[in-house]
């Protein structure tokens, strides 16, 4: 790989290559990226451990977990919201240090981010108008009135909000759900950036529009050849828009390679979860009859939400895990290279996944 | 199950009274329309909707955000306020307690207090707000049991013990208050406050929607299980047809405050006959399977408050023609389908093109906006 971060700092584990990097070169990456927060005295939440992530020009890296497992904080470090604990994060192979304001909107400008809920993400006592004016002054120099006018409205016609006469006088509770999302990729748009961070840009609304605006998405990408990071809860939204998906569970990477890789044959248990939850319309039923069944046996721990903690320094996964051994509650398993793109943090992938275990390339012991 | 015999039945009650009949709906609505009288004109939420829940069957009912599937749920249990109005139709309930048939819109409003959780209970939308949060769980279970039940207080405790349990939160989380708990967790207790009278009835607005799929779907198992066990009819209302088709046994679909569609959920799945039923079938990425093209349906739903002339779908169908202005959404029994129970208002989308897109239309101008098995026999 030519574009990848120079020297030891390596947005993936040594040898590992992003399913995104055939894309476009690499604009900005993490490596060893952690937060914590503290909570009190001598309790700290690790948020987010030791992630790595490249964004690539022009391609989409899907990040992809549960509720409370550090992804929109890792959204949130990426975008400079929050300093991280440890780590750092390159924008053109330069690190980015945002000490003062200047410097920070310098990189707002460069990186932008879009949210989950476009109800509460737009001032509901601003028009679109100054939601799309205020950045294109802040991040495109000073201009005349009618040439930010112009600009705005043009911003709404790349998310195909037309007329964007009709638009820019509007309110936020005046447009539905979907021009709302809208508006706001319009905003992200406003300070030509060329990486989006997108949070779960589409969980907030109907089915039917989802699809809509995850094309809306792809079509900004190729066009503004952007570099895009796609959270979601969603990993089947992830098989068809992303490059790449990185699974995170408890602060970490756990499983991550190409998008139809990874969906198609998980790796990690947490994943393989994940890929079982999703809906399976073929199945009438029947897998969610089976889980009734099992839910009627009763005992699982994972189903009351209170089964115990993972020991300090085991497996985080290895509490609600099928393959849990003695090592796994003892020992975190590091990232594990399988293939050129694919690398998973599992002690047991020879049991938990035998297909993918088994086409790993060089063939000998992970566990190494 | 399922006790789907076919078609809906539309026997009077039988006088005397032995309770409910085999195959009876245990709960029949009928050309029920809503409207939100607004000051730019009458906003027609829903519009002549007919639909049966059977004992112990799991009707889910899909449609967009706008497309009056809450506003149907809420006008069918009258739990709407001005400016909504119920401008016609009957709610007809008859629960296995129950003598005759009641309509649920013809009741005061001290009957209607007992009918409410008694008979039919509900779970709202975002748990997160539906729970109150200046009071534990074990108050807001112990309330609705002694409001609706004669239990004393210890009963009642020991009544919200055995819920949370049932729902698979240990009894030491009684005293917790909502903050302290998961979603997934309020989602749960949500339940179990909905299932504390034992219901015939449960009406369930987007339980899960805001939930991770793997918390979602332990949810979802668990519900099914109780239902096994307890024998109420659900009626699931979400935007999230994938899900609805593994988890339903039949799938009512609707659009712009009408039902497009009505079938079991394997006819939805496999036989679509209505343009957006397929196009809600292709418009979310699948896990399994190769990848498929995806096209999502451009456009937006109906300003109810102005409906297009005919089919509401018409502006945004890739199959409609000027036909479709000037019909009048009615459903009719799907003339390829061999179940008489699956019904359509696409008269388009019948095998024999030219028999039914001439003049007379005869399947469709048969049939009333009710597909009751009288209408619909030959």
């Amino acid at each position: 790989m030519s574009n990848q971060a120079t020297g030891d700092n390596q947005p993936q584990p040594a040898g590992l290559v992003s399913a995104a990097a055939t894309r476009g070169t690499l604009t900005l990456a993490a490596a060893g990226l952690g937060k914590d927060f503290r909570l009190g005295p001598g309790h700290v939440l690790h948020a987010v451990r030791d992630v790595s992530i490249g964004l690539y020009c022009g391609a989409v890296v899907a990040l992809v977990g549960e509720s409370g497992s550090g992804k929109s904080t890792v959204a949130r470090l990426l975008a400079g919201q929050e300093h991280p604990s440890a780590g750092t994060i390159w924008l053109d192979d330069q690190p980015v240090r945002l000490l003062g304001r200047r410097a920070f909107r310098r990189y707002k400008s460069e990186v932008q981010m879009v949210f989950q809920d476009p109800f509460a993400s737009l001032n509901p006592a601003h028009t679109v108008r100054y939601h799309l004016e205020r950045p294109v002054r802040l991040h495109r120099g000073r201009q005349s009135r009618q040439d930010v006018e112009q600009q705005a409205g043009a911003l709404l016609e790349q998310v195909r909000l037309s007329p964007a006469d009709k638009y820019l006088a509007k309110y936020p509770h005046e447009l539905s759900g979907g021009q709302r999302q809208r508006v706001a990729f319009a905003r992200a748009l406003a300070a030509n950036p060329r990486v989006l961070l997108a949070d779960e840009p589409v969980s907030m609304l109907d089915v039917s529009i989802r699809l809509e605006m995850l094309s809306l998405l792809d079509d900004l990408r190729s066009r503004f050849q952007l570099a895009m990071l796609y959270i979601t809860h969603d990993i089947a939204s992830a098989r068809y828009f992303a490059d790449e998906v990185l699974v995170m569970y408890a602060g970490q990477i756990v499983d991550r390679g190409p998008a139809e890789e990874v969906t198609q044959q998980p790796a990690h248990p947490y994943t393989q979860l994940l890929v079982k939850s999703a809906p399976d319309p073929d199945n009438l039923g029947g897998a969610l009859r089976e889980v009734a069944k099992r839910g009627q046996q009763g005992g699982n721990g994972s189903v009351n939400g209170s089964s115990s903690q993972p020991a300090e320094g085991a497996c985080s996964f290895s509490n609600r895990c099928p393959f849990a051994d003695d090592r796994c509650r003892a020992e975190a398993p590091p990232l594990l290279q399988i293939s050129s793109s694919r690398a998973a943090a599992c002690w047991r992938l020879d049991v938990a996944a035998p297909s993918v275990y088994a086409g790993r390339e060089g063939g000998g012991d992970v566990t190494s | 199950m399922s006790t789907d015999l076919g078609g809906p039945v539309s026997l009077p009650a039988q006088p005397g009274g032995h309770g409910r009949f085999a195959g009876e709906p245990v709960l029949s609505i009928r050309d029920l329309s809503v409207s939100y009288r607004t000051l730019a004109g009458d906003v027609r939420a829903v519009d002549h909707v007919s639909l049966d829940l059977n004992a112990g069957e799991v009707v889910g009912l899909v449609g967009e955000s706008g497309s009056g599937k809450s506003t149907l749920a809420y006008g069918a249990t009258r739990l709407l306020r001005a400016p909504a109005v119920i401008t016609s139709g009957s709610v007809r309930y008859h629960g296995r307690r129950m003598d005759a048939p009641t309509d649920v819109l013809q009741l005061t409003a001290e009957q209607l207090a007992g009918l409410r959780w008694r008979e039919i209970a509900i779970v709202f939308q975002s748990a997160m707000n539906a729970l109150n949060p200046v009071l534990n769980v074990h108050d807001q279970l112990t309330d609705v049991i002694r409001a609706h039940l004669t239990l004393k207080r210890l009963e009642a405790t020991q009544k919200a013990a055995e819920l949370l349990e049932m729902v698979g939160i240990p009894r030491a989380r009684l005293r917790s208050y909502p903050h302290e708990l998961s979603g997934g967790m309020r989602q749960r207790v949500m339940i179990a406050m909905a299932l504390a009278t034992d219901p015939e009835v449960v009406i369930m607005d987007e339980p899960t929607t805001a939930l991770d799929v793997v918390v979602q779907r332990e949810i979802l198992g668990q519900i099914l299980e109780l239902k096994e066990r307890l024998g109420f009819a659900i009626l699931f209302i979400t935007h999230d047809l994938s899900l609805l088709i593994e988890l339903a046994d039949r799938i009512a679909v609707m659009y712009g405050g009408q039902l497009m569609e009505i079938g079991t959920a394997g006819e939805i799945h496999h036989e679509p006959s209505h343009p957006y039923t397929k196009r809600l079938l292709r418009s979310f990425p699948s896990l399994r399977g190769p990848r498929r093209d995806l096209t999502g349906i451009p456009g937006t739903p109906p300003d109810l408050l102005d409906p297009p002339p005919g089919c509401p779908f018409l502006p945004r169908c890739t199959e409609g023609t000027d036909e479709c202005k000037k019909i009048e959404v009615r459903l009719a029994k799907v003339r390829s389908s061999i179940d008489p129970a699956h019904v359509t208002s696409c008269p388009f989308v019948l095998p024999d093109g030219a028999d039914s897109l001439s003049g007379g239309r005869p399947a469709v101008a048969a049939a009333t906006s009710q597909p009751s098995t009288e209408e619909l026999k030959p």
